[in-house]
C-alpha cells in the first residue's frame, strides 16, 4: 500500500520534472505524456481516497516525515486529481511547449503532497514548492519583463506568508517536540498561539485573503490553464485546506479561530465588490476567487468544516470551468476585456453554455452547487455570530452581481460575427464535465451527514430552508437588478485598483526595505569598509611618520657620528705623509713633548 | 601512512612533481590535476564508507614535542563531510579549468596545494598544526587572486591577505591562552577537548574565547568584519572565488564547533546571547546589503555573509543550555549541514558568474538581460543555483535552514525564539534579491551584452552540473548526510553543555 502513497504525489513531480529537464526535445510528446500522466494520477488518486494509504519516512532527527489520506484528504486528492486532468487536456489544445507541461505536472504533485502531509515538514516543503512552480508559471512568457515582474510578486507575497510556517514549525518543536499536524493543538506553554498565528499568516497569503489578495491580481499574467488550477484545486486551496486541517489548533486557542473567521467574512464581501468593479474578465473571476476562498475561509474560523470542504470543491470546479472557457476566448478572440466579450457566449455553443453555467451557479442561484455549499457554510457561522452571518450573506450578494455583470455582457446579441480561430476540441473536452460537476456537486446536501464523517465534521448542523430560502432569493434579485443597472453604476477607483493593496504594500514594506537596503550598501562601503581602510592608511601614515620623525632623525645621528668618525680620521691621516722628515719631526715633538712631561711630573 | 593522510597528502604531492616539471603540455597539466582530484574523491569517499562514529583513521606522530605539539589528524561526523565537499570542489575546480591556457602549470599546482592545506585543516587535531594549515591557506588564496585574479586583484588580494592574517593571529593568540590554561601544557585537540582548559577561570576564558572568536569571524565573515570578502570575490578567478566562498568560509564555521564550543563550553555558554545577535545582525545585514548590489559577484558575497549569519545564530542557540537539548542538536545539524550546502550551492553560483565574466568581462547585472534566450542551459544551471540558495525545498539549503531556524526557535528560550523568528526575515529578502538577480540578468528583455553571451560548454556543464545535483540529492534524501553528522553534533551539544 505504501507503493501507491509515495506514487501518488511522485509520479506526476518526477514526470513533470523529467518533461521540464528535457525542454524543448520533448515539445512534441509533451502534451500525451501529460495527459497520460494526469489520467494515471487521477487513477491513483481515486484508488488512494479509498484505501486510504499511510506512508512515512525518517527525515530529520526526531522529525519524520509521512503522508496519509483521511477523509478530507481524500476529498482533496480527488478533487485535484480531476481538475488537474481537465486542465491539462485543455492546455493540450493550446501549449505545446514541455516547459510548461513539466512545471504544471510538479505544481500537481506539490499539491498533492500538501493535502497529504501529516507534518509540518512535509507540508511546508510542498507549499513551498508549488509556490515556486507558481512563479515559474505565472512568469512562463518570460520574455516579457511585466510578466516576470508580476510572477516575482505572487512568488514574494506567498512566501512572506510562508515564513509563518518556519515560525510555527519552531514554535511546535519549542511546545512538544512533534511537528505532526494533528498534535499542533496540544502543545504546551503559549506556543500554540505561536503555532496558530504562523500557519493562519501562511494561510492568509497562500489563499489570497486581505491583506495578500493582490498577488492574486498578479497571477493573472499566467497562461489560462494556470490560471484554471491556480484558482480552483490548487494553491490558493492549499490555505483554506490547511485552515480546515488545524481547525482544532485554531478553535483551541480562541483568538485565532475569530481572526480567521473574520478574515474570511470580510475579504468575501470587500474583494467581491472589488470583483463588481473589473472590467476584465480573468481579473473579475481573480478577485471572485478571492471572495469564494473567504467562504472556504469564513467556515474554517466558524468551524464549519464540511461545509468549508463541499464550497472548496464546487468552487474548483466552478473556478476552473469558468478560467477555461475565458481562456478558450482570449485565445479564439484575442482579449479577455469585458467590452470585447460582447456576446461571446453566442459564437461557440459549448463554450457559451458551459460558462453561463458556471456564472449561474458562481452566482448562488438555486439550486446550482454554490448555493448550497455557502449556505452550509453561513448556517454554522450564524450560529457564532449574527453579525459574521450579515457580512458574509453580503459576500454572497457580490457574487450575483458580478456574476450577473459577466452574463449580460457574454449574452448580448451582436449583429455581425468577428472573426476568431475556432475552438480547439481538446479545449472543449473538459468543459461539459466539470460544468455538471460544478452545477451539480450541491447533491452533497442530500447525504449531509456522510459528508460530514467524511470530513472530520460530524454531525454538522446542514443548511436548513430557511437560510436557503433567503440567500437564494437575494442572489436572484440581485442578479436581477445587477443585470439591469450594471452599465449606469460608477466604479470607485478604489475597488477597480484592488483596493490599492499592492500600491500600500510597496509603499509600506518594499520601497523602505530597498531604500535601507541602498542605505545599508552605501553604510557598508564608506563606515564600515572605511573603517578599514582608514586603518589601513592610519598604519601607512604612522609608517610614514616613523620614516621622517624618527627614522630620518636617528638616521641623521648615526650618520652624524659616522661623519665625525670620518673627519677625525681625516685628521688622523694627515700626519702619515710618508716622508721620513715629517715621521722625524713628529718624533721630535714627541720627545719634547714626552721630556717636558717627565719633567713636569718628577 | 593512513588513508587519511594519503588524501591529505596526495595533492601536495601532485603539486610539487607538477611545480619541478618543466614543459608540460597544458593539456597534460590539466587532466593530471583532474586525475589528481579524481584520486582524492575517491580515498575520501573511502573513508566515507568506512566510518562508524568517532574519531577515525587517526595517526599521531611527534613533531614538537617539546611544546606538546604533533602531527595528529582525524575525521569524525564534522569533519567528513567537509572533506567530502573539498575533495567534490577541487574536482569540480579543476573539471571547470580544463580550457585554461594562462600558466595552467602553476595554476594547477597552486589549486593542489591549496587542497592540501584545507583537507588538513578539516582533519587537523592538533592546534598548532590546525593553525599552520589555517594560515597556509591564505597564503596559497592570496596567490590565486593575486596572480590570476581580473580588475584591481592585487590590491584585493593585499586586503584579503592583510585581514585575514590579522585573523588569525588573534586566533593564535587564542590557542596559546588554550595551551597554558590546559594542565598539563598541550595544543592536543582531544585532550583539550576532554579537559577544557580554564575551566576555573571564567575572566581568561572569556579572553580566550574573544581571541579565538575574532580569528574565526574574521574568516566566516561575520559582520562586521566582513568587508574583504566582497573585493576578494570580485576580484579572485571564478575557481579561486569558489574555493574561497566554498571552502575557506567553513573554517571559521568549522573552527567554531571544533574549537571554540568544546574547549570554551562555559564562555560559549555565557556568551551565547551575543554570539546569537552576531549571527542575527550577519543574516539581516548581509541579504540587505545584497539586495542592493548591481555586480552579480558582491551580491554572490554579501549573501554568503548572510548564509554564515545562519550558522553562527544556529551555534550560538546552542549554547543556551536553558533550551530544549533536542532542538539545539538539530540547530547544530543545521549548521553543519548548511556548511556543506552552501559550499555547493555558492561554488556553483560563483562558477557560474565565472562563465559570465569569460563571456563578456562585466558583472553589472544592469548590462545583461535575456540571457535566458542565448544560453537556455546557462540560465537553468543560475535559476535552480539560485533557487537553492534561497532555501527551495527540495534543494539541500532547505535542509539546512529550515534546521537551523527550526532549532533555534525550538529551543524554547524567549529571546532564541525571538531571533530565530527575526531571521526568518533572511530567507524572504533572500528570494527578493535572487529573485532581482535573475530578473535583470536571464528573464526580460535583451541588454546591451546579451549577445556577448554563449551557452556552457561541455567542461563547464560537466563541473556545475554535479554541484546542483548534489544539492538537490541533498535536498530530497538528506538521510546519508544527516546520519554522518547527527551523532558529532550531538557530541558538541552534550560537550558545550559542560
Amino acid at each position: 500500500m505504501s507503493v501507491l502513497g509515495w506514487a501518488l504525489p511522485f509520479l506526476p513531480a518526477t514526470a513533470g520534472g523529467l518533461l521540464a529537464l528535457c525542454g524543448r526535445r520533448a515539445d512534441r510528446a509533451a502534451p500525451a505524456v501529460a495527459v497520460v500522466v494526469a489520467c494515471v494520477t487521477l487513477a491513483l488518486a481515486v484508488v488512494a481516497a479509498v484505501t486510504r494509504p499511510v506512508v512515512r519516512a525518517p527525515f530529520l532527527e526526531g522529525l519524520p516525515v509521512g503522508m496519509a489520506i483521511d477523509g478530507l484528504s481524500a476529498v482533496m486528492v480527488v478533487t485535484v486529481a480531476a481538475v488537474s486532468l481537465a486542465v491539462v487536456v485543455f492546455a493540450a489544445g493550446e501549449m505545446t511547449a514541455a516547459r510548461f507541461f513539466g512545471l504544471l505536472l510538479v505544481f500537481v504533485g506539490a499539491m498533492l503532497v500538501t493535502v497529504t502531509a501529516t507534518d509540518l515538514v512535509l507540508l511546508l516543503m510542498a507549499w513551498e514548492v508549488m509556490g515556486a512552480m507558481s512563479y515559474a508559471l505565472i512568469g512562463f512568457w518570460w520574455r516579457d519583463p511585466d510578466r516576470v515582474r508580476s510572477a516575482g510578486i505572487a512568488f514574494l507575497t506567498t512566501r512572506a506568508g510562508d515564513l509563518g510556517l518556519y515560525v510555527a514549525a519552531g514554535a511546535a518543536l519549542a511546545g512538544g517536540g512533534s511537528l505532526a499536524l494533528a498534535g499542533l493543538a496540544d502543545a504546551a506553554g503559549p506556543w500554540p498561539h505561536v503555532v496558530a498565528a504562523g500557519v493562519v499568516a501562511a494561510a492568509l497569503g497562500k489563499s489570497a485573503q486581505l491583506p495578500f489578495s493582490f498577488w492574486l491580481s498578479r497571477a493573472m499574467a499566467g497562461p489560462s490553464p494556470v490560471s484554471a488550477l491556480l484558482h480552483s484545486a490548487t494553491m490558493v486551496a492549499a490555505g483554506a485546506y490547511l485552515l480546515l486541517r488545524v481547525e482544532p489548533l485554531t478553535a483551541a486557542t480562541g483568538w485565532a479561530a475569530w481572526l480567521v473567521a473574520w478574515t474570511g467574512a470580510v475579504t468575501a464581501l470587500a474583494l467581491g465588490a472589488v470583483a463588481v468593479a473589473q472590467h476584465d474578465l480573468k481579473q473579475l473571476l481573480a478577485a471572485s476567487t478571492c471572495s469564494q476562498l473567504g467562504f472556504m475561509v469564513l467556515a474554517a474560523g466558524a468551524g464549519a468544516v464540511a461545509g468549508g470542504a463541499a464550497h472548496l470543491v464546487a468552487h474548483a470546479a466552478v473556478k476552473s470551468l469558468l478560467f477555461l472557457c475565458a481562456g478558450a476566448w482570449l485565445t479564439s478572440l484575442g482579449t479577455q476585456s469585458l467590452p470585447g466579450l460582447h456576446g461571446a457566449a453566442r459564437r461557440d455553443r459549448l463554450v457559451g453554455a458551459a460558462f453561463v453555467a458556471g456564472a449561474l451557479t458562481l452566482a448562488g442561484l438555486p439550486p446550482l452547487s454554490l448555493w448550497i455549499t455557502k449556505d452550509a457554510v453561513l448556517t454554522v457561522a450564524a450560529e457564532e455570530s449574527a453579525a459574521l452571518y450579515v457580512v458574509g450573506l453580503a459576500g454572497g450578494v457580490t457574487a450575483a452581481a458580478y456574476a450577473a455583470k459577466t452574463l449580460v455582457v457574454v449574452l448580448r446579441p451582436v449583429g455581425t460575427e468577428r472573426p476568431g480561430r475556432p475552438v480547439s476540441v481538446w479545449e472543449k473536452a473538459p468543459l461539459p464535465l466539470l460544468a455538471s460537476a460544478a452545477a451539480g456537486f450541491g447533491v452533497v446536501v442530500l447525504w449531509w451527514d456522510a459528508w460530514g464523517r467524511l470530513t472530520g465534521d460530524a454531525g454538522t448542523r446542514a443548511p436548513g430552508p430557511g437560510g436557503l430560502a433567503v440567500s437564494g432569493a437575494l442572489a436572484a434579485v440581485t442578479m436581477y437588478a445587477a443585470a439591469r443597472l450594471a452599465h449606469r453604476v460608477r466604479r470607485p477607483a478604489v475597488l477597480a485598483d484592488w483596493l490599492l493593496l499592492e500600491r500600500g504594500v510597496h509603499r509600506l514594506v518594499v520601497s523602505p526595505v530597498m531604500g535601507s537596503a541602498r542605505l545599508l550598501a552605501r553604510f557598508d562601503d564608506t563606515v564600515i569598509d572605511g573603517t578599514v581602510r582608514a586603518t589601513a592608511s592610519a598604519g601607512r601614515r604612522l609608517a610614514g611618520i616613523t620614516d621622517h620623525r624618527v627614522e630620518l632623525p636617528l638616521d641623521r645621528i648615526v650618520r652624524d657620528v659616522g661623519r665625525g668618525v670620518r673627519g677625525l680620521a681625516a685628521l688622523a691621516r694627515r700626519p702619515q705623509t710618508g716622508q721620513v722628515h715629517t715621521y722625524y719631526a713628529q718624533a721630535a715633538v714627541l720627545l719634547f713633548a714626552l721630556a717636558v712631561v717627565v719633567v713636569l711630573a718628577g | 601512512m593512513t588513508v587519511l593522510s594519503a588524501a591529505i597528502f596526495l595533492p601536495l604531492l601532485a603539486a610539487a612533481v607538477l611545480a619541478v616539471t618543466p614543459r608540460v603540455a597544458d593539456r597534460l597539466v590539466s587532466w593530471t590535476w583532474v586525475a589528481v582530484c579524481a584520486v582524492d574523491l575517491v580515498l575520501v569517499a573511502v573513508m566515507w564508507a568506512g566510518h562508524d562514529g568517532g574519531v577515525a583513521y587517526e595517526t599521531r606522530l611527534t613533531w614538537m614535542p617539546s611544546v606538546g605539539a604533533g602531527y595528529h589528524v582525524g575525521v569524525d561526523g564534522l569533519s567528513l563531510p567537509l572533506l567530502a565537499l573539498t575533495a567534490v570542489l577541487f574536482l569540480v575546480c579543476a573539471v571547470f579549468s580544463l580550457g585554461r591556457t594562462y600558466r595552467v602549470r602553476a595554476f594547477a599546482a597552486l589549486f593542489l596545494f591549496l587542497q592540501t592545506v584545507c583537507l588538513g585543516v578539516f582533519s587537523a587535531l592538533d592546534l598548532v598544526l590546525f593553525f599552520v594549515f589555517f594560515d597556509l591557506s591564505i597564503v596559497g588564496m592570496y596567490f590565486v587572486i593575486a596572480g590570476w585574479g581580473h580588475g584591481d586583484n592585487v590590491r584585493s588580494a593585499l586586503k584579503f591577505f592583510l585581514y585575514t592574517f590579522v585573523g588569525s593571529l588573534a586566533l593564535l593568540l587564542g590557542f596559546i591562552a588554550l595551551y597554558l590554561g590546559a594542565e598539563p601544557h598541550t595544543f592536543d585537540m582531544v585532550a583539550l577537548t576532554r579537559d577544557p582548559p580554564l575551566a576555573d577561570a571564567p575572566g581568561p576564558a572569556a579572553l580566550a574565547l574573544l581571541a579565538v572568536g575574532i580569528g574565526l569571524a574574521v574568516k566566516t565573515p561575520v559582520v562586521p568584519v566582513h568587508t574583504w570578502l566582497p573585493p576578494a570575490h570580485t576580484d579572485a578567478p571564478a575557481a579561486g572565488s569558489a574555493i574561497l566562498a566554498g571552502i575557506l568560509l567553513k573554517m571559521g564555521g568549522y573552527g567554531l564547533v571544533r574549537v571554540a564550543m568544546p574547549m570554551l563550553p562555559q564562555a560559549w555558554r555565557a556568551h551565547a546571547w551575543l554570539i546569537v545577535a552576531l549571527g542575527l545582525v550577519s543574516v539581516l545585514y548581509g541579504s540587505l546589503v545584497a539586495l542592493a548590489q548591481e555586480n552579480v559577484k558582491r551580491l554572490i558575497a554579501y549573501t554568503s555573509v548572510a548564509h554564515m549569519g545562519y550558522i553562527v545564530l544556529a551555534l550560538g542557540a546552542a549554547g543556551t543550555v536553558a533550551g530544549d537539548a533536542a532542538a539545539r542538536r538539530i540547530a547544530v545539524t543545521g549548521a553543519v549541514t548548511q556548511m556543506v550546502s552552501h559550499g555547493l550551492i555558492t561554488g556553483a553560483l560563483f562558477l557560474l558568474a565565472g562563465v559570465l565574466y569569460d563571456r563578456a568581462q562585466v558583472y553589472d547585472m544592469a548590462r545583461y538581460g535575456g540571457l535566458a534566450r542565448r544560453a537556455p542551459v546557462f540560465a537553468g544551471l543560475v535559476i535552480v543555483a539560485a533557487f537553492a540558495s534561497l532555501g527551495l525545498p527540495g534543494l539541500s539549503g532547505f535542509i539546512a535552514e529550515f534546521q537551523i531556524l527550526t532549532g533555534t526557535i525550538g529551543g524554547g528560550t524567549l529571546w532564541t525564539a525571538v531571533a530565530g523568528a527575526l531571521a526568518v526575515l533572511g530567507i524572504l529578502i533572500t528570494a527578493g534579491l535572487f529573485l532581482r538577480m535573475l530578473h535583470r540578468t536571464l528573464l526580460g528583455g535583451p541588454g546591451p551584452l546579451t549577445g556577448r553571451v554563449t551557452d556552457v560548454r561541455a567542461g563547464e556543464l560537466t563541473a556545475v552540473a554535479p554541484l546542483t545535483a548534489l544539492s538537490l540529492l541533498i535536498g530530497i534524501a538528506p538521510r546519508p548526510l544527516l546520519d554522518m553528522i547527527e551523532p558529532a553534533s550531538a557530541a558538541v551539544v552534550s560537550l558545550v553543555s559542560r
